[in-house]
């Protein structure tokens, strides 16, 4: 009786999709997507509905385009979270690899495939630093990333002396400026990794021993998985998309700037958390984490739509974070209650006799 | 009871949870001086009970009368108030502190301006220890300890801060049998000074050993009080699972010795284990005996790769093989069921399904494709193979009892299908019924031609269940027992030897 209840409930969860599966494990942030974005689109209308700015779809192009950026590093972020670590480097590597991409092309005049790719050499060689040195030594990862986020905030100065490098080459600048169909490029950009890191964290050997690493890293040793290797691997991966940003960052700004990115890894942190992603590590999903940057970019975006005092912004900011992520621990603690009461029934149901 | 009048008493006790009758109707009394086992497999209720008895859940029916005036415990502080102390399984200390500022935890001995009085608790803590024979300075760290050092501790604070009723759960789970010896002469002396010990294991021979009554739960529901003196193992077994349990160890020994499968020479590793040599055969279980930190576990870890080999040479099927990490072990065809199945075996967050395909990724993922039928075929075959009870694959591991979560680790690796499995403490924590369908699974594996080396400190178990028994002692093997001449005064002989 015992084993027909199980095939009936492992055929009940079988014929619920992923897609099912998302809304279901996201219900409280969605909601609170949802609500905002209502607020907004009903504030700015005047308390017009249909007249609101919020969804007009030159706006939507807005959001997606400023929050594409946080996006493409919170893919990093969620993924070095779920390691149980954190990566507050990625606002200085953007600098780091953004001086450096400008500079290939200004200073040494190097062809610009040359330059974008060693921005993003740059990026990846940060990230494997950390890595190297977070796997192989007792450092906690947030010491061993600080520090790499002074380093490359100050390599980006030294090598610019502290002013921007402006480059004023098409072929760059169209890295961050342009529309495909409409659609701003750096978007395109972010659907691409966005897709790449859905696909490595669910449908991978290493998607898989990455939750195993971050769940219990001694179990995983112990399964004979090499957790080494994965937090090497999630580090330079974070480093990564952190050179990818810089340089285009630096394509949309015209020059590579020694200040840019600064504070973005609060921002990408924040939004990582916002969207489920445990910082105890094992749990996260990057479609949670997605809708925690679309919070994030809405709530920017719709707080300058109204208007509303840009020092302001950041106080609300906080105090969102803060209220959602309480909302969802408080729905975890709940759904932990409920399975504990299944628990016991299932081990008293299963005391019996099996005759 | 019949006049005689009763420290604690539990009358009619009822408690529920959202969906779950977690205590039917309890009734449950401890005079001073005594020492009640509790027994029962797990979610039988134990730890409802003794939950409410520490303040941590507030019973729906019923009444706890201590000392004859009813009392209700509604906190922890009610706990405390009435002297009710409760030594968990897994311990709360701070091992980073002195062993002096663990005892006075939350309790310290303040000076002027919000000081602590260091010397004086130092002091103090001294002389507890010495009270109880227990010759360590009391400033040194609790982390210089070893477990059942610790235990003792644990037990120290709770009896000097006047507990008369002291609630031990499983205190011997992690300890070795010198180390019981020395905690049940604390539980005499405890029992002498008149402290009523409510005490729970899962080792049968323990509640003979240290009990005078024993009250047996299931589902809730308590089945009967009996004097220990006067009842048969069998018939406790018998209340706690509802049947007689016929055969608790299934074994089927073959004829002949098969082939060499694993062989050890001169093997040295760490600190522990030192010229280590020995063979294993296919279809035997070779029980590794000895005593607490005697190096068995790192002999396991050294075979599995995970501690590097300092000297000798492992063959496997008579080819000399490298280990130098688990993944080399694990692809020719070994696989190590970890001793701590929470720090080491288990991903307690996440679900059966992952547990038990964690090492099958390759068969499961093609391309870009997860294949959930085949996964789901595989994970449903080991749940029903092995008689994993969870209410669905997609339940959190950390949800089900010990004895399945074992059962969802031995699943990771029979999926693996190896030839050689190491079972480290395989039943520690373990409830009976499930314990007997480990053996069951172990005996069948055995029976298909599988190597298995089981290390265990249940002497019960090893001499039960093993074919041949090497007796393990200062990291190296002292005694290799048949199972024709193997006993308990042997391998206890060797397992002391030069101690």
């Amino acid at each position: 009786m015992q084993n027909e209840t199980t095939i009936i409930a492992s055929r009940r969860r079988a014929l619920a999709s992923p897609f099912i599966k998302f809304f279901r494990d996201n219900a409280a942030i969605l909601i609170g997507l949802l609500a905002i974005s209502l607020l907004i689109q009903m504030l700015s209308g005047n308390g017009n509905f249909l007249g609101g700015l919020f969804f007009k779809q030159s706006n939507i192009m807005n959001v997606l385009r400023q929050v594409a950026i946080n996006a493409m590093l919170a893919c990093g972020m969620c993924i070095v979270i779920i390691l149980g670590g954190i990566d507050i480097s990625v606002g200085s590597v953007i600098a780091f690899s953004g001086v450096i991409a400008a500079g290939m092309i200004t200073n040494y005049q190097l062809p610009v495939w040359l330059a974008v790719l060693g921005g993003m050499v740059v990026g990846l060689l940060c990230g494997m630093f950390n890595g190297f040195i977070i796997s192989t030594t007792p450092l906690p990862p947030f010491i061993v990333t600080l520090a790499m986020m002074q380093i490359a905030r100050g390599f980006a100065y030294i090598y610019t002396s502290g002013a921007p490098i402006r480059t004023m080459y098409p072929e760059f600048y169209n890295l961050g400026t342009l529309f495909v169909w409409g659609i701003p490029i750096q978007v395109i950009y972010a659907v691409v990794i966005v897709a790449f890191s859905i696909y490595l964290l669910n449908r991978t050997k290493m998607g898989r021993h990455i939750y195993a690493v971050g769940g219990n890293r001694e179990a995983a040793r112990f399964a004979g998985i090499n957790d080494k290797r994965i937090l090497f691997f999630a580090y330079s991966y974070s480093g990564l998309l952190a050179g990818i940003c810089g340089v285009v960052l630096a394509a949309r700004m015209f020059s590579g700037q020694p200040t840019a990115g600064d504070g973005q890894e609060m921002e990408t942190i924040a939004s990582t958390v916002l969207g489920g992603t445990s910082m105890l590590g094992g749990q996260g999903t990057i479609g949670g984490t997605m809708i925690g940057v679309l919070i994030m970019g809405s709530l920017s975006n719709g707080m300058n739509l109204l208007g509303i005092n840009s020092f302001w912004q950041y106080v609300v900011k906080g105090v969102v974070i803060l209220f959602a992520v309480y909302i969802d621990v408080l729905k975890k603690r709940a759904k932990d209650v409920k399975s504990l009461g299944k628990n016991i029934l299932a081990s008293e149901a299963a005391a019996p006799a099996k005759e | 009871m019949s006049g005689e009048k009763m420290l604690l008493e539990m009358v009619g006790v009822h408690k529920r949870f959202p969906g779950v009758y977690a205590l039917k109707d309890v009734t449950f009394d401890l005079s001073a001086g005594e020492v009640h086992a509790l027994l029962g497999e797990n979610g039988a209720g134990k730890s409802t009970l003794i939950k409410i008895l520490g303040g941590i859940y507030t019973i729906d029916e019923g009444e706890i009368i201590i000392d004859g005036v009813k009392t209700p415990i509604h906190s922890v502080a009610d706990a405390q108030k009435n002297h009710i102390s409760i030594i968990h399984q897994e311990l709360s200390q701070v091992p980073h502190m002195t062993i002096a500022e663990n005892i006075f935890l939350g309790k310290e001995i303040k000076g002027p301006l919000f000081t602590v009085r260091r010397g004086e608790m130092v002091k103090k803590a001294q002389e507890l220890l010495a009270g109880y024979d227990f010759h360590v300075p009391a400033d040194s760290p609790l982390s210089s300890l070893t477990l059942a050092q610790r235990q003792m501790i644990e037990i120290i604070k709770a009896v000097s801060f006047n507990a008369r009723i002291l609630v031990m759960d499983e205190p011997t789970s992690s300890l070795s049998d010198k180390e019981v010896d020395f905690l049940f002469r604390t539980i005499r002396r405890l029992r002498a000074d008149g402290v009523g010990i409510i005490y729970i294991s899962h080792r049968l021979s323990e509640l003979f050993a240290i009990s005078d009554r024993v009250t047996v739960l299931r589902d809730g529901a308590v089945i009967g009080t009996r004097v220990t003196r006067e009842v048969q193992q069998n018939e406790l077994i018998a209340m706690m699972v509802g049947r007689p349990l016929t055969n608790y160890y299934t074994r089927t020994y073959q004829e002949q010795r098969g082939d060499e499968v694993l062989r050890l020479e001169h093997v040295s590793s760490g600190d522990l284990v030192r010229d280590v040599s020995f063979s294993v055969y296919k279809g035997e279980i070779l029980g590794l005996a000895g005593l607490m930190g005697a190096g068995r576990s790192e002999i396991c870890r050294t075979i599995f790769g995970l501690d590097p080999m300092l000297e000798g040479d492992i063959f496997v099927e008579g080819q000399k093989v490298k280990i130098s990490a688990a993944e080399d072990a694990i692809r020719l065809g070994i696989a190590l069921v970890p001793e701590d199945r929470k720090r080491e075996g288990i991903f307690s967050i996440k679900d059966v399904s992952f547990n038990i395909t964690l090492k099958l990724l390759r068969q499961i993922i093609r391309g870009i494709k997860v294949d959930r039928p085949m996964e789901r075929r595989v994970v449903d075959e080991h749940i029903s193979g092995l008689s994993i009870k969870t209410p669905s694959p997609q339940q959190a591991v950390g949800n089900l009892s010990g004895g399945n979560q074992q059962k969802v680790v031995i699943a990771r690796w029979l999926a693996t299908q190896p030839k050689i499995l190491i079972l480290d403490e395989p039943t520690r924590g373990v409830d009976v019924g499930a314990k007997a369908e480990i053996y069951a699974i172990m005996n069948e594996l055995a029976r298909r031609g599988v190597a298995v080396i089981m290390v265990s400190s249940e002497l019960p178990e090893v001499i039960n269940m093993s074919d041949r028994v090497l007796v393990i002692g200062g990291g190296t093997v002292r005694g290799d027992l048949d199972r024709h001449e193997v006993t308990q005064e042997k391998i206890m002989t060797y397992a002391t030897e030069g101690m």
